[in-house]
């Protein structure tokens, strides 16, 4: 187990890296119009495939909150004729592997399958996106999984400072409640639910998907109207944007454990706009998730005050936010929220040339390293898509790092980092800090 | 000695039938160093991308009494100064070539990495030789760094009730062996770690005679070869490296039982582990019929044995599952975990479980689920290739826990050839509840 540097990241799939700019990317348009990107790769006789549908949890009524997680969920558990133990039985004859995951903004489908038996494979996972059966024993069942997790929940304080943060942060608009929902909505869902989720969620107008391996575009094309050609041409109304709520102060939610939990952060920077790329590389020298960076410096290296400590931009389709999280002991708390105050006060005054210099060196360079599988490489190509960026991205993105300026990070430092509007949310007990309003 | 493997078509050997998949291998050379420093190169084209993994055969069960979580320890402290670079300044310059590090400590080795961009490799062998025997360690910078691993113990074991009760299964189920003790310590020990502790642990321990060098990606054994000779090639063995000779455990003779309340806890949980074979070298055959019987108990939340009698023909549990860990120098470990439902008492659900483990043991297994499985464990070989990382740790695992590269090789094979009849012997074997621990994890209110 890897013990020393938890990842506390949630890097940005859309700066993720190609040195590898002879990278192949094929768009590929499929007979009935659904698009793709598409890596041929010859050299193991497998093919991974991303789908990426957006809306996710954020579709989800409020009084129903959950029932897109729920409904993911329950993709596997029976489709078609197969009952859930058939359906597994099939799938794992074939050795191929699904997974199915919901998140704020998306449900994604990950499946790899053997060449040998692709079209059995594909058949299998059509029946599974196009027509799941929703079995009333199944969502009791798979419901009683997630009602234990919820509850786990309420006692574990990673999990609870998410949730108080995210309240603040969102109020009444789904990003406001955990995607899973609560006891009391999740209690409540139906199969009808189940259905109308379903119906919501999967759809062709908010589609995005790549493909990596043992496959020709002509074979991909074929493959994806049989996939998805059934599914509805639209979905369910996305939520429209999420106002960001987060004033500058502490909110601590007392609970008994040895360390207390901190998250932090205030509104981001949207994906789109013309300072990101000076945006990421200024987070990347304050809060990288990796040795070297200052936060992790001032409160890991010099005066052993946490094991991690990271900070990222957030860009939710519906909301951008800049924020961090860490972990000390209940003694340091104040401290170590005290020093992250004074580092965020430091980030809003820019950095120095050797700074820059040393951070533009290891973006760019680390450039090649998401690309070395085909599942990462499938991964990466959805998520640059979801971005809104063109299969030329991967040959431009390292010139766009290199562009970056002095000055360019000064302008941005001033907007993005504002120490007075920074909400802490401290789980625990930590000694000397108390909420503020 | 050098020996090449070139990709060994297995689809000749063995019949195609309905559902079969072919065995493809890694390309893989091996040799060794005059100075005893093992090295496996891995081949994959496909990216210009490479990781080095530095592996030391030593790790929490190698620590001396008294000083639990000293290879952990020493595992940060690696990051400090050397005589020719400043702390930290390691992971700037692997940084700076736009490369990741990390490493990681188990209870048989210590490993640490770097995935880089192929043409940087020979940089990052010039450091990682440069920390192998030249670091340079002060009070203060173990007092720091001390304080670090007392915060990661607080937030992966101390914060977690799931955690700590796991620990204290381990410590239960190894009376002599220090497989007992848990990889980062406990926590009185961990305070008491200084730096002549420290040090004499480095000078004995981290030495190229007790390493293996794995390398993997779009990197040539030659090309390997030269730069390890001109890195790891001056730096001079440990001499009389005493073998790794743990205390070993003796049969156990007497089931063991734990009850665990915690506050923080919210649904109660089982785990039972037993004492079992690891995999050996020349003789996985045991092993390779364990990963059977885990899959077959508990393996898929759908179709496993465990899954289908408690989750779906009379449910009892939330959710069940089988797990074995054979990857180890002197024992492995078989286990089973499980969640009652809300409303089945913990008796309830433990004698369903035990009810479920007799009839597999009276009737064995389905030769449909059988064939599943076996299938699966061929593609997961085709799917391995896609990761030579992954591929990095499976050879440096294997290498550090007492198996060789010939093992290694052997083990898909070995696990095709495992016969429904050798699950059922080692199932007799290890399932015998004499020689296992069952613990109880639950809420406070829940305590009778």
């Amino acid at each position: 187990m890897i013990r020393r540097l938890v990842t506390l990241c949630l890097l940005p799939l859309l700066l993720a890296n190609p040195l590898r700019a002879e990278i192949a990317i094929q768009e590929v348009t499929s007979p009935a119009g659904i698009k793709a990107w598409l890596v041929e790769e010859h050299a193991i006789p497998f093919t991974a495939l991303e789908i990426r549908f957006g809306g996710g949890s954020a579709l989800d009524d409020p009084a129903k909150r959950g029932a897109v997680h729920l409904m993911t969920a329950l993709l596997e558990e029976g489709a078609a004729e197969m009952n859930a133990q058939k359906f597994a039985e099939s799938r794992d004859a074939l050795a191929a592997d699904f997974r199915f995951d919901s998140g704020m903004d998306t449900v994604s489908v990950s499946a790899r399958m053997l060449t040998e038996n692709r079209s059995k494979a594909v058949e299998l996972l059509r029946l599974a996106l196009v027509h799941p059966r929703f079995d009333q024993d199944a969502v009791d069942r798979v419901r009683g999984q997630v009602l234990a997790g919820i509850r786990a929940g309420r006692k574990d304080p990673g999990t609870l400072a998410s949730e108080t943060f995210n309240r603040l942060a969102f109020g009444a608009h789904p990003y406001g409640q955990a995607a899973e929902g609560t006891e009391d909505s999740v209690a409540g869902l139906t199969r009808d639910d189940m259905l109308a989720a379903h119906k919501g969620a999967l759809s062709r107008d908010r589609l995005y998907i790549s493909a990596v391996g043992d496959i020709t575009g002509e074979e991909l094309g074929a493959l994806l109207d049989h996939l998805l050609g059934e599914l509805p041409a639209t979905g369910a109304p996305l939520p429209g944007m999420a106002a960001v709520g987060l004033t500058g102060g502490v909110t601590v939610e007392p609970f008994p454990t040895p360390q207390a939990v901190v998250m932090f952060g205030h509104e981001g920077i949207p994906r789109d706009d013309p300072d990101y790329v000076p945006a990421y590389v200024l987070n990347e020298i304050v809060g990288g998730s990796r040795f070297g960076s200052r936060l992790m410096t001032e409160l890991r290296e010099k005066r052993g005050l946490t094991y991690g400590v990271g900070s990222y931009l957030v860009d939710y389709e519906q909301a951008d936010l800049v924020m961090g999280q860490m972990a000390t002991a209940n003694g340091t708390a104040k401290q170590a929220v005290d020093l992250l105050q004074s580092e965020w006060a430091r980030a809003a005054e820019g950095v120095t040339q050797a700074e820059l210099d040393a951070v533009k060196t290891y973006l760019t360079g680390a450039y090649a390293l998401r690309f070395d599988s085909n599942r990462a490489i499938a991964g990466v190509l959805v998520g640059m898509q979801m971005a809104g960026y063109g299969t030329d991205y991967p040959a431009k993105r390292n010139a766009l790092i290199e562009a970056v300026t002095l000055d360019d990070i000064a302008r941005v430092a001033r907007r993005l980092y504002r120490p007075d509007a920074l909400r802490f949310v401290v789980v625990g007990e930590p000694e000397g800090l108390v909420s503020t309003p | 000695m050098r020996m090449t493997f070139r990709a060994v078509a297995l689809a000749a050997l063995v019949p195609i039938t309905a559902g079969a998949v072919a065995v493809q291998a890694e390309t893989v050379t091996d040799f060794t160093l005059d100075n005893g420093l093992q090295v496996v190169v891995i081949e994959d084209h496909r990216a210009p991308v490479a990781v080095q993994m530095l592996w030391y055969r030593t790790g929490a069960a190698d620590e001396a009494p008294g000083q639990s979580g000293i290879a952990h320890f020493f595992e940060h402290l690696m990051f400090k100064a050397t005589d020719d670079l400043a702390a930290g300044e390691f992971s700037q310059i692997v940084a700076a070539q736009g490369g990741e590090d990390n490493a990681f400590t188990s209870w048989d080795y210590t490993a640490y990495f770097q995935r880089v961009a192929a043409d940087r490799l020979d940089l990052m062998m010039q450091i990682e030789a440069d920390r192998m025997r030249d670091l340079i360690l002060t009070d203060d910078v173990v007092a720091t760094e001390r304080n670090v691993i007392l915060e990661e113990r607080n937030q992966r074991t101390d914060s977690d009730p799931g955690s700590l009760f796991s620990e204290q299964l381990r410590a239960a189920q190894y009376l002599n062996h220090p497989y007992a003790i848990p990889i980062i310590g406990w926590r009185h020990e961990i305070e008491g770690l200084d730096r002549a502790e420290a040090e004499a642990f480095y000078r004995t321990y981290y030495a190229p005679n007790n390493a293996v060098l794995v390398v993997a990606g779009d990197v040539t054994p030659d090309a390997v070869r030269d730069m390890a000779e001109k890195h790891y090639g001056p730096i001079a063995p440990t001499p009389g490296l005493a073998p790794r000779q743990r205390p070993q455990e003796p049969p156990q003779l007497a089931e063991r039982r734990l009850t665990m309340q915690d506050a923080r806890v919210t649904e109660p949980f089982l785990l039972r582990s037993y004492l079992a074979p690891q995999r050996r070298s020349g003789d996985q055959k045991e092993a390779a019929a364990l990963v059977y019987l885990a899959e077959l108990l508990g393996g898929s939340g759908t179709t496993s044995l465990l899954a289908r009698k408690l989750q779906f023909e009379d449910p009892k549990v939330v959710h069940a599952y089988a797990y074995y860990s054979g990857d180890a120098l002197d024992s492995g470990v078989f286990g089973l975990g499980l969640m009652p439902l809300p409303g089945v008492t913990a008796d309830a659900a433990e004698a369903a479980m035990d009810a479920v483990i007799a009839d597999f043991l009276a009737t064995g297994p389905e030769e449909r689920a059988f064939a599943r499985i076996k299938t699966q464990l061929r593609a997961s070989e085709v799917y391995a290739l896609d990761n030579a990382e992954g591929l990095a740790r499976r050879y440096g695992e294997a290498l550090t826990t007492g198996l060789t590269v010939q093992d290694v090789q052997d083990w898909p094979q070995v696990l095709q050839e495992v016969t429904p009849e050798d699950v059922m012997a080692v199932a007799r074997k290890v399932l015998d509840r004499r020689q296992s621990v069952t613990g109880w994890l639950l809420p406070e209110e829940e305590v009778q």
